[in-house]
């Protein structure tokens, strides 16, 4: 291949701008970065879940109820519009572990006594299926089993429909059921105090007195069924058997909590790498802009040779593509594997059998596309600046740039400024666009910043708000059935509990106009010193004495205000429904939840003074004592621990979306720190001349490096709080777009924050100015002054 | 007997090393005096901007010695080469090298704001005729009005010597004439020492001595007797 002369000057150039070269590459490599990130996370997840449930045959249709004899599961596979339907026996139970002293709860299903199930079929990690004619094998949940190192041939303790019984765990499983593994009523996963068993169905009916009868169907539909109508007729036929009414996937709660999820990462796969490459775009417009226009003489000389615009047109974009492919390609790299190593730690929470690792093409593709554009747009607008003068006068020596006397100047006009400063207000005033342009890759720099680190702050805040404001429980215990409120005394006279308070939780649909929402309507008393509803203010919100209080969230979902009805569905099999008003809204950031007083939803429900759950506070250094007491009390289902949770919310969400977030800052400064550095080193290129001068006339190299770095600290001056503005404003679209059931980000800017962000930018322009500063005391007077520019 | 500013012995330098070296001067002595005009004649790479490089303190020497008065300039620092420079040299460049964010007034400010015992700008301005220019940026003056502020900027600052790299090269004949004429009138004024390279043996006439460098080496000296008239000559 015959290399041209101007491919060897390309080369040569590249190699000369080295510096400038990389700071681009860093910049393009940033914003691809992050975008490649987002994408292979996303497409990764989607695709691992959709393979697994496909693999796996996860029913789309579920239905729970106390109790259905054998025979009705032919009626239901009679339903229009079942492919496939299969019952299945399901309690909760107790656990003990050996050498673990926390109270551990969790769920036992049955499997088919012969052969896999057809639907929700478990992927065996370990170990084999359980064997029908024993009694005590049980397949474990791998998030479980690794929490607690079980293998098969371990043996587990536990308490199913009050029985004590020895379990032997012969198999390790997952299943598409419990992708996302939370206890019920929570948010979190909690993997080492909550578990999920599969037994054989023969002697799981057996413990569960449930011998020809089952409690759960899961069904598979036939393509177009209508998924409500199948609803309508599955809470027809189970009407009369405890049925808490049949639900689609929507409402399961692993799929719920991971569609949730994707959805933010989704959102997260947009609005980042739109940011950033919006922001990526901008610089490499203004970078390669100014890179073009240091060549004007070059190009003026080709096209006195003859050259074409359309070669030196074709020259430059081989030199801009080249540097473009370059950041390109460090970004493909560097976001394909940072991706990569996202999703396998959403892995860890996310129960997946196996992780598909998926780069998305045509994404990929547009995120190559418009990096290249980006360039080439910049390099354009430049080289046509350039190819409307006359090569003869390209090749002369510039005519000095037309000067005014600055506003600024004329407005301190009681200021004497030095003429270094008079050069630098007079340099910015007369090219207010490119200052502009500066200001606003400084102000974008620092914006990137503050959007990567002020979710930090904000989370804090969240956990904060709702572990210490909101739950104020040191533990909610669960109890086997409702109870009377003498519960709570027997609980508060266990030593070591301080107080107990009695709560009710009903699973209920609400309906607003064709809107509905699953979730637990909660009685508290009004008096209630452990559990409060908080404001926007983070103000307690007292407990109305008629009406229910609905996470504002809530609120937006059903679009209701208070003043409004809405429909109360009671998920407990009776069909029945009651119309409550909606008293106010409350601003948990964790959750969504409706809460009413304890008396009105027991006079609601009619069953009396029932309740459920006991909130209670306890002395820290007695915890288990009173844990050991809770486990021996009969009426006690479960145990949940306000520290677990937090530590649980840590451990996953926060760690995953932290880390995700860390990254993003990081890139973000990368980002700052390329846009500083070349802002610096084009100006030192456009200044040489004048710099050389001075130092000729005397000037030393520290007065001379004052002026490109004052230059920069006015920028910065201006561009840094500029950037915290468009941060805040980027944060609340993030915020507003991040919203979910799981949680809500609430908006805090604290001065760590504003500070961090200046912080990275102030470092890039130190090390930028060092680089500067160098460049300065190298300046070759001779060589800048004796030719032209 | 007038006073010698500099005083150059066996001066050489090399660029580069080995096969590549290029001696640019190979021994130079020279004596350069107070109040005097020199023109520096010679082709192009004979070593005449080496030599003026050298004396201003932008270059250093291989090898011989240079003395402004008692300052070594072969020896001098960094440090001391700038407070030299900023003391003692003025330079003007065949392409101006203004500032073109400052008026001309503001130009000549930059050397005096830096000076022990500057002139007021406008009387350097006044000297090179251009005192009712002081407000105008670069970009409103002629080549010649150019290199009058810079030759301003330069005398400022009211130096031992004056060192001019082709100030007339950029400049048509009618415009060359009237920077060489601010040039004699600073020397006669100021005093100042003067050397002007050039390879316009047109412009010797306007001084004391006409030294000729070829291939490194001083090949001629000549005085002249009468120092010309700038406005009266011609190329």
């Amino acid at each position: 291949m015959i290399i041209s002369v101007l491919d060897h000057k390309l080369l040569r150039e590249l190699w000369h701008l080295r510096g400038q070269v990389l700071a681009i590459a860093l910049v393009v490599g940033g914003g691809v970065a992050v975008c490649m990130m987002s994408l292979v996370n996303y497409s990764s997840l989607n695709d691992t879940r959709d393979h697994y449930y496909r693999s796996r045959m996860f029913a789309e249709v579920f239905v729970d109820m106390t109790r259905a004899p054998q025979r009705l599961l032919e009626d239901v596979r009679a339903l229009d519009g079942v492919a496939r339907a299969e019952a299945r026996v399901q309690t909760s139970l107790r656990l003990q572990v050996d050498g673990f002293d926390d109270p551990v709860s969790g769920r036992v299903l049955s499997l088919p006594d012969e052969g896999e199930p057809r639907l929700n079929r478990l992927f065996l990690r370990a170990g084999r299926l359980p064997d029908s004619r024993r009694s005590n094998e049980v397949v474990v949940i791998g998030s479980f089993a690794e929490a607690h190192d079980l293998q098969p041939g371990d043996s587990l303790g536990a308490i199913i429909n009050g029985r004590w019984q020895a379990l032997r765990v012969v198999g390790i499983a997952e299943s598409p059921e419990f992708v996302y593994v939370i206890p019920p009523g929570s948010m979190l996963p909690d993997y080492h105090r909550y578990a999920i068993l599969w037994m054989a169905e023969r002697p799981l009916a057996a413990a569960t007195d449930m011998v020809g009868a089952f409690n759960s169907v899961l069904i598979a539909m036939q393509p177009g069924a209508v998924e409500q109508h199948l609803l309508d007729e599955l809470d027809r036929v189970f009407r009369g058997y405890g049925s808490t009414g049949a639900y689609g996937r929507e409402d399961q709660f692993s799929h719920r909590f991971l569609s949730e999820e994707l959805k933010q990462l989704r959102t997260m796969a947009i609005l980042f790498p739109a940011i950033f490459m919006t922001v990526a775009i901008f610089l490499i417009n203004v970078v390669i802009g100014r890179l073009v226009a240091t060549q004007r003489d070059v190009i003026a000389v080709l096209k006195a040779f003859g050259y074409s615009n359309l070669q030196v047109s074709l020259h430059f974009a081989k030199l801009v593509s080249l540097i473009m492919l370059l950041g390109i390609c460090l970004g493909i790299t560097g976001g394909v594997w940072l991706g990569d190593a996202m999703a396998t730690m959403y892995t860890e929470y996310f129960r997946f059998p196996e992780m598909l690792f998926r780069v998305p093409p045509l994404p990929t593709l547009a995120v190559v596309v418009v990096g290249l554009l980006a360039g080439l747009t910049g390099a354009y607008a430049a080289l046509a600046r350039a190819f409307r003068l006359p090569p003869a006068q390209a090749m002369g020596p510039e005519p000095p740039p037309t000067y005014r006397h600055t506003l600024m100047e004329r407005a301190l006009a009681g200021i004497h400024f030095s003429q270094p400063s008079r050069m630098i207000l007079r340099s910015l005033e007369r090219r207010p666009l490119r200052t502009l342009m500066s200001v606003s890759g400084i102000a974008l720099a620092t914006a990137i910043v503050v959007l990567g680190t002020f979710q930090f702050d904000s989370v804090n805040l969240m956990v904060h708000t709702q572990f210490s404001r909101v739950q104020q429980e040191d533990m909610t215990v669960s109890l086997v059935n409702p109870r009377s409120h003498r519960a709570a005394r027997e609980v508060v006279r266990i030593d070591g509990v301080r107080a107990a308070e009695a709560s009710l939780a009903v699973p209920v649909r609400l309906r607003s106009g064709h809107r509905s929402w699953r979730v637990a309507l909660v009685g508290l008393t009004a008096a209630s010193q452990l559990s409060h509803r908080v404001d926007t203010a983070l103000n307690h919100v007292a407990l109305p004495g008629e009406g229910v209080l609905l996470t504002e969230f809530l609120l937006q979902e059903l679009a209701v205000n208070a003043g409004d009805l809405v429909t109360v569905e009671w998920l407990d099999g009776s069909g029945e429904r009651s119309q409550v008003v909606v008293a106010g809204g409350t601003r948990e950031f964790i959750g969504v939840g409706a809460w009413m007083a304890l008396p009105e939803l027991q006079r609601l429900r009619g069953h009396g003074a029932e309740i459920n759950q006991l909130q209670i506070s306890i002395d820290p250094d007695r915890r288990s004592d009173v844990l050991e007491a809770l486990q021996d009390r009969p009426l006690v289902a479960a145990v949940s621990e306000r520290r677990a949770m937090l530590d649980a919310f840590y451990e996953t969400l926060g760690r995953t979306f932290l880390t995700f977030t860390f990254v993003n800052s990081l890139l973000g400064g990368v980002i700052a720190f390329g846009v500083i550095y070349n802002t610096v080193r084009i100006s030192l290129a456009e200044r040489g001349r004048e710099l050389a001068s001075l130092r000729v006339l005397g000037y030393r190299a520290s007065e001379v490096d004052h002026i490109l770095l004052a230059e920069l600290s006015l920028l910065m001056l201006v561009g840094i709080p500029l950037g915290w503005l468009i941060g805040q404003q980027l944060a609340i679209l993030l915020i507003w777009l991040m919203q979910s059931e799981l949680y809500r980000i609430p908006l805090l800017f604290t001065e760590r924050t504003l500070g961090l962000s200046a912080t990275v930018v102030v470092l890039s322009a130190l090390l930028s100015g060092v680089v500067a500063v160098r460049r300065v005391a190298t300046l070759d007077l001779i060589e800048v002054l004796k030719t032209r520019e | 007997m007038t006073e010698t500013v500099f005083e150059a012995r066996g001066l050489t330098k090399v660029y580069g090393e080995g096969q590549l070296a290029v001696h640019a001067l190979r021994g130079v002595d020279i004596e350069l005096y107070a109040g005097e005009i020199v023109v520096l004649l010679g082709a192009s790479g004979s070593g005449k901007s080496t030599l003026l490089n050298i004396l201003g303190g932008l270059d250093t020497a291989s090898g011989g010695t240079v003395r402004y008065h008692d300052l070594d300039l072969v020896a001098a620092s960094e440090r001391q080469l700038t407070r030299y420079r900023r003391d003692h040299v003025g330079f003007v460049f065949q392409f101006y090298n203004l500032i073109a964010s400052l008026t001309a007034r503001e130009n000549v400010s930059v050397a005096t704001e830096i000076s022990p015992d500057p002139m007021d700008p406008d009387e350097a301005l006044a000297m090179v005729d251009l005192q009712n220019r002081g407000h105008h940026f670069p970009a409103e003056l002629s080549g010649g009005e150019q290199q009058r502020v810079a030759i301003a900027r330069a005398i400022a600052k009211r130096p031992a010597v004056l060192l001019c790299d082709e100030p007339t090269g950029a400049l048509d004949s009618k415009t060359g004439i009237r920077v060489l004429e601010a040039l004699a009138r600073v020397n006669r004024e100021l005093g100042t020492a003067t050397v002007i390279i050039t390879h316009n043996a047109g412009i010797a006439a306007m001084a004391d001595r006409v030294i000729t460098l070829s291939d490194g080496r001083i090949s001629e000296v000549r005085h002249n007797s009468n120092r010309a008239d700038p406005g009266g000559l011609s190329w």
